[in-house]
């Protein structure tokens, strides 16, 4: 008799190098299996992922939107990779990004008919504020009251987005707009500079590349960083060498909100111009694929965003030159999660297969 | 000598761009708010573009755009990659319209239901629907046993509340002590929470439903419960054969079909179309037989008479809800009127959410 036993094992000793390795070989797999999907609906796989993948960006206008897209992905993937790496799980940056939309653009329409070189700067110190504050519920809860942040921060985006929807259909509604449910476009002063004649990419590129030099400083040359990545690896370690836990949590949290802020205060004086009930395609959600694709490395962040920001418009060309469903940009990102966590399951784990009679069994 | 290289390269970048989209073929683009499968607003686009494709007119689509940053992307995107003609089929893609058409001079836009037409390539477009809303609340008014009628909304904007306001109108001159009783989705498809504005109406006591969203879920809610209920945008009745009354429909096809033909001869200019029965942009499906053949007779009459314009939907005296006479007896609201309205009527329950 012969009984087969599956054995899984943690590895020990994982390589760094394969370890910043899988998420290519996950993009990789994602690009094989969606060329499977694209076969299977009748369409030619390599045509489709040409419109998916080199399309989008083969030109600059193309190019320059793909880092539009990036610069909320990445801003708000570099504070998420704070809490993430220190054991605290924030799934609600979409609502801290709302909610610092919100403060800043009440900012923007309290100078709606003005113009001064200062207006700017207080929307986007507004909107960082905002996400702040609104990022410290879930801390201030989890800290003091023990309450689960994964619940209180996912919850808190719907109650953002209620607020939002209150305040532009209601008191922040443009009394010129027939009801329509917008605020007012913003003064010239109150958006952000383009960086060039007819391409929408913004100034706010800026603040996402200095988060991710800032990000990395913190991360890897700070007292604070070291805190960070010691409670993310052992909490028990952490409170041996008596580090302040609570405050952390709070530091954390309140960087994570201040990124989410800023990436929606960037949509919003971007873009966007105003304030409306779609401010963001859940870019605080997107993010967290982006931090853990890119490893909670901010370097690995930009190029993170960049890959999802991808799917993003390649769902876009591939609808309008084949007309494949845009969902499909769902799922590639969807795909490019699970192989990713598959494949660092492998990596962390063996399984072993053995094979062993039944008296070994025995005592 | 670098400096030039990077030069060289974007010129070149560009040229390769323009040569791709140097096109011969006419196309026209449809941008939609919803998924084609929405068996609502949406698909009714879509039935309209596949007119034009029967026509012999190259299309596309792009399904469930998001209003803000994206949609102007995907708009620009089909100007660029050749479009000639592009509809856009929701109000929130009124600026983002406005701005790539101002880049695009050669390009037709037309935008459905919204109001700014600022450059001379931009066209607006929408239909009367609150005449299907007048035959709406005249059969509701008669089958009512409650004397409630509910009301699932989506937005407060003035084609919502026209429509309620209508409906709450024709309602009232068959049955004085109607009440209109309104959910807020804020939502133009959402079909978990029409369902559950749908349920909360019913509980209220209202025995007749009807909707100004998107999806079937309030008609399959309706069916469920075992009362009226009436199909939006697209003819509903096989998602609830018992309960629907009578669909508005909204047949986009023929106004696509001649705009399409126009750009493509070079005979498109701008223009603010408002299309009702009479034209055919709105239509009524079928009526339920359980009405009663008078109750059907009279609808169809008021239907010709709506389209022959014998009877305007808003013809006064017409009060609002505090008492204040809106419409003298006598006159019709004009279409300044109805495109800016943001009051209720007398008899409709609630506040206009501000």
């Amino acid at each position: 008799m012969e009984d087969l036993l599956i054995k899984i094992e943690k590895r020990n000793d994982v390589p760094t190098t394969l370890y910043f390795l899988t998420p290519f070989i996950a993009i990789i797999l994602t690009i094989v299996g969606g060329g499977i999907i694209f076969y299977t609906l009748g369409f030619n796989p390599i045509e489709a992922l040409k419109f998916y993948f080199i399309t989008p960006i083969s030109n600059l206008y193309g190019f320059s939107e793909l880092l539009l897209k990036a610069t909320p992905l990445c801003l708000i993937a570099i504070g998420l990779s704070f809490c993430f790496k220190s054991n605290n799980w924030n799934i609600g940056a979409e609502g801290q990004l709302t909610f610092g939309a919100i403060v800043g653009g009440g900012v923007a329409l309290l100078f709606y008919n003005q113009e001064g070189f200062y207006i700017l700067p207080l929307i986007i110190i507004a909107g960082a504020i905002g996400g702040m504050i609104f990022a410290l519920i879930p801390a201030i809860l989890k800290t003091y009251f023990n309450t689960n942040e994964i619940l209180v921060s996912l919850m808190l985006v719907y109650v953002s987005k209620l607020i939002l929807d209150y305040l532009v259909v209601g008191p922040w509604s443009n009394p010129e707009g027939f009801n329509f449910p917008e605020t007012r476009q913003f003064s010239d002063s109150a958006r952000m500079p383009l960086l060039f004649e007819s391409l929408r990419i913004h100034a706010g590129i800026f603040i996402a590349l200095a988060a991710v030099l800032v990000g990395w400083f913190v991360l890897y040359k700070t007292y604070l960083g070291f805190q960070i990545k010691v409670s993310g690896l052992s909490l028990k370690t952490a409170k041996y060498a008596g580090f302040k836990g609570k405050t952390m949590i709070l530091i954390v949290f309140m960087i994570s909100g201040a990124c989410a802020g800023l990436a929606g205060v960037g949509e919003i004086t971007g873009p966007i111009g105003q304030l409306h009930r779609m401010i963001s395609p859940d870019y605080g959600f997107t993010a967290i694929i982006v931090a853990f694709l890119g490893r909670l490395n901010p370097f690995g962040i930009i190029f993170a965003s960049l890959v999802v920001s991808l799917t993003y418009l390649g769902a876009e060309t591939a609808q309008i030159f084949l007309q494949i469903p845009q969902y499909t940009g769902q799922v590639f990102q969807g795909m490019i999660l699970f192989f990713l966590l598959a494949s660092d399951y492998l990596l962390f784990f063996k399984i072993k297969f053995l094979n062993l009679k039944k008296n070994e069994l025995g005592h | 000598m670098y400096k030039n290289f990077f030069r060289y390269l974007i010129s070149a970048i560009f040229l390769i761009t323009f040569s791709i989209s140097a096109k011969a073929e006419f196309k026209v683009g449809f941008v939609y708010i919803g998924p084609t499968g929405d068996h609502g607003w949406t698909y009714q686009h879509d039935e309209g573009r596949k007119a034009v494709e029967a026509a012999g007119i190259k299309t596309t689509y792009v399904e469930s755009v998001k209003y803000g940053a994206d949609a102007e992307r995907v708009i620009r995107q089909l100007a660029q990659s050749g479009h000639d003609l592009i509809f856009t089929t929701s109000f929130g893609y009124m600026d983002a319209t406005n701005k790539v058409a101002k880049d695009f001079p050669n390009v037709k836009f037309e935008h459905a239901t919204g109001y700014k037409r600022e450059h001379s390539n931009v066209s607006t477009y929408s239909a009367r629907f609150y005449q299907g809303r007048t035959i709406l609340g005249h059969i509701a008014g008669k089958l009512t046993k409650t004397n409630t009628i509910g009301y699932i909304a989506s937005f407060p904007i003035p084609e919502v509340i026209r429509g309620i306001n209508a409906m709450t109108l024709a309602a009232q001159k068959v049955n004085p002590n109607i009440k209109t009783k309104i959910v807020w989705v804020f939502s133009w498809y959402d079909p978990g929470k029409e369902a559950e504005a749908a349920q909360a109406l019913i509980d209220q006591g209202a025995d007749i439903i009807m909707q100004h969203t998107d999806s079937t879920a309030p008609v399959q809610t309706a069916e469920k419960a075992g009362i009226w209920s009436f199909g939006q945008a697209s003819d509903m009745q096989r998602f609830a054969p018992k309960s629907i009354l009578t669909s508005i429909i909204d047949d986009w096809a023929p106004y696509y079909v001649e705009r399409a033909i126009a750009a493509r001869d070079g005979k498109w200019s701008q223009q603010d179309t408002w299309h009702g029965l009479k034209e055919g942009m709105v239509a009524m499906s079928p009526y339920n037989k359980e009405m009663g053949a008078d109750l059907v007779k009279e609808a169809e009459q008021l239907q010709k008479d709506l389209a022959s314009g014998k009877i305007h939907s808003f013809t006064g005296p017409i009060y609002d809800q505090k008492g204040n006479i809106l419409v003298a007896e006598g006159k019709v609201a004009d279409d300044g009127m109805l495109l800016g309205m943001n009051v209720y009527v007398k008899g409709v329950e609630g506040d206009i959410p501000k």
